[in-house]
């Protein structure tokens, strides 16, 4: 909008017309993946039909094992959690303009890396402290990993996309050498394993609340994140770097620390589910650290347009379509890859839906009746 | 065992081992080169990997014919491919995003309509023995080689022909130069990339259909770890040139190899970093052509991955 014209109308008109069309701006962003959403289910209710499997059926059962019970909600939170962190580490360098999609690889080894300190540590310390060393570890870790595939980026102009997924895969096979080799606890027969954490030193839910503490801090964390980002002026650097990093260089931001920072932050965000899932769920590191935590993340990220705030209650989301997998597994006969082909149709019908901002009339701002 | 004999075998295990596995990786690098010289990046080949691999297992058991299979998973692989090219030809989206997202689509429908799949023993792939007249069983076990090797092989070098001279080389290689020189020509940009992009997802899906019917030779959700993706690294290394690809193929084939041959003499210890070899072979060879100028100058112009 040019000066000239926004000049015109009266003060009150223009901060009201101003309001008005930031409202419908931000009607747009909640309307449109709301539509794609329900673009998906009908896709997907289409999908079911030529299958002969009832769609209502589908998603009252999705419903009652997401959100319908006490006990589908745990499920749920439970689920949500690690994906509020792994979607976080999609988000922060998205503002940056780099696409990472490797975040397992940091949950794999933070969760390896917390499992690992608490073998010396374990019975010598106190549970605080050894949690608080576990976590650390993690998010070091996770840093590290995912902090390299910016570095690259950064330094030798290395893909970053492709980077981050090659070395998730490097990831978890350091994990399955681990847990196979020298850390292995003699007593994992079927299911190799490193030593338990102990009982006594495994996270419970938060009192009174019965939610998992890695959903408070994963909030906790998205505020905080939020805030770094829509509130400092390193967040404003690295929105500037994303949005035309030659125009970020020419003003002299330091490009690459911004790079390296973002994608550490990631690291950490995802290193941190790994320590959950090992403090939390499972007690030691096994392969089911390698649950695909990182790559739903992905999606939700993507679902959330970046914004560390919305990525919470999309994890909810997709912590209650993972929650109810087992029930329609187990009543309609479907396969378990039916949440994920679920997933997936969310995923492409909401990237085709980008096509939309900007061209409904009515969210036009300027548009006149 | 002689520590000759035991290198010999090792040796022979790699050379057969890299003409085995370096077969997808040839198939999934030429969609992808194709795609890429067009002007649009597919990450989603390997989706496209794992679907056609399905579809291949599927069709080769229902009907007995294992080439019948080989055309499924390249129809399956179109279809993928025409999905990506329709989706991207709309304002505002990005054929980053919609690679990653195709990719877990195609791995979805893939483990969904798989299942029923894992036990039973699909027809496999006839193969051509070249290497019987040596007399040494090992040897001409190395050289038992699957004719879609040919193919690729073959399909390398015509390619390379073909879009330095022929008037589709030249179309396709000019949208991915330059869309203001397509639309003076009156060529519709859009179009070219769909043709490249859906031949692209046939050739990757026959890619899938080599894993599921040759090597390894059965169909489970493990199949494909990272191929798909790391041939879309391998067109990088090969400067968008078909023939190249050939070449790295063979390389990334003979990494992926060394796994199983140290196997094969007893050597276990460290078994999942072996096994990890052509990924941070991928790692180190990106690293590598980051600051190469001829990667950078071979790149087609309207490629959106290294902005």
């Amino acid at each position: 909008m040019d000066a000239s014209h926004a000049a015109a109308p009266a003060p009150g008109g223009l901060v009201s017309a101003g309001a008005g069309a930031r409202l419908r701006q931000a009607a747009e962003y909640i309307a449109i993946p709301l539509f794609a959403l329900a673009v998906s289910a009908f896709l997907f209710s289409l999908f079911l039909l030529a299958l002969g499997h009832s769609p209502s059926e589908f998603f009252s059962l999705l419903w009652r094992g997401g959100f319908g019970t006490a006990f589908s909600w745990r499920n749920t939170l439970q689920r949500a959690a690690p994906l509020v962190l792994t979607a976080l580490a999609v988000a922060i360098p998205a503002r940056i303009g780099l696409t990472i999609i490797g975040g397992e690889g940091a949950v794999v080894l933070g969760g390896l890396a917390a499992a690992a300190i608490a073998i010396p540590l374990a019975g010598m310390v106190p549970t605080i402290v050894l949690l608080g060393c576990m976590a650390i570890l993690a998010a070091t870790v996770g840093a590290g990993w995912i902090g390299l595939a910016g570095y690259l980026r950064h330094a030798r102009n290395v893909n970053e996309t492709i980077s981050s997924l090659l070395l998730a895969y490097v990831a978890i096979a350091i994990l399955n050498f681990t847990v196979e080799g020298p850390l292995r606890d003699p007593g994992s027969l079927n299911k190799p394993s490193t030593p338990p954490i102990g009982r006594e030193n495994m996270l419970s839910p938060v009192p009174g609340l019965e939610v998992p503490w890695a959903l408070v801090v994963g909030i906790a964390i998205a505020i905080a994140l939020h805030l770094l980002m829509s509130r400092t002026a390193f967040g404003f650097a690295a929105r500037v770097t994303g949005g035309n990093p030659r125009a970020a260089r020419a003003q002299g931001l330091p490009v690459g620390r911004l790079i390296v920072l973002c994608t550490a932050i990631a690291g950490a965000c995802a290193g941190l589910a790994g320590f959950f899932e090992v403090a939390g769920i499972h007690g030691n590191a096994n392969a089911a650290l390698a649950a695909g935590y990182g790559y739903t993340g992905i999606l939700v990220a993507f679902l959330a347009r970046h914004n560390p705030i919305a990525v919470v209650p999309v994890a909810i989301l997709f912590g209650g379509i993972a929650a109810a997998g087992g029930l329609i597994q187990r009543r309609m006969g479907l396969p378990d890859a039916t949440v994920l082909l679920l997933q997936a149709t969310v995923f492409v019908v909401l990237l085709a839906s980008e096509t939309l901002y900007g061209r409904l009339r009515f969210f036009k701002a300027g548009a006149r009746a | 065992m002689s520590d000759m004999a035991t290198l010999a075998t090792v040796l022979f295990a790699m050379i057969g081992g890299a003409i085995r596995v370096s077969t997808p990786f040839l198939f999934v690098s030429l969609g992808e080169c194709v795609t890429e010289k067009a002007g649009r990046i597919n990450l989603g080949l390997e989706g496209t990997l794992v679907l056609g691999a399905m579809a291949a297992y599927m069709v080769a058991y229902e009907t007995g014919d294992p080439w019948l299979g080989v055309l499924a998973a390249g129809c399956a692989g179109l279809i993928l491919g025409t999905m990506h090219a329709t989706l991207c030809s709309l304002p505002r989206v990005n054929d980053v995003a919609i690679g990653i997202a195709l990719m877990s689509f195609g791995t979805g429908l893939a483990f969904f309509f798989g299942k029923p799949y894992i036990q039973p023993q699909a027809p496999r792939l006839p193969s051509v023995e070249l290497g019987g007249w040596l007399g040494n069983p090992q040897l001409a076990e190395a050289l038992t080689v699957n004719p879609l090797f040919f193919i690729g092989v073959a399909l390398a070098f015509f390619l390379r022909w073909a879009f330095d001279n022929t008037r589709y080389g030249l179309l396709l290689r000019m949208a991915g130069d330059s869309v203001a020189a397509s639309r003076a020509m009156g060529v519709s940009v859009d179009g070219v990339r769909l043709a490249a992009t859906a031949a692209g997802g046939f050739l990757s899906g026959i890619g899938g259909a080599f894993l599921s019917l040759y090597y390894p030779g059965s169909w489970n959700e493990a199949l494909s770890s990272g191929q798909g993706l790391m041939a879309v690294a391998l067109v990088i290394f090969a400067r968008w040139d078909p023939q190249r690809c050939f070449y790295a193929a063979m390389l990334f084939g003979a990494a992926g190899a060394l796994g199983p041959a140290l196997q094969s003499v007893g050597i276990v210890k460290g078994y999942y970093f072996f096994n990890a070899a052509p990924y941070i072979l991928t790692l180190l060879i990106m690293i590598g052509a980051g600051r190469d100028g001829k990667a950078a100058r071979a790149m087609p112009s309207e490629l959106g991955v290294q902005r």
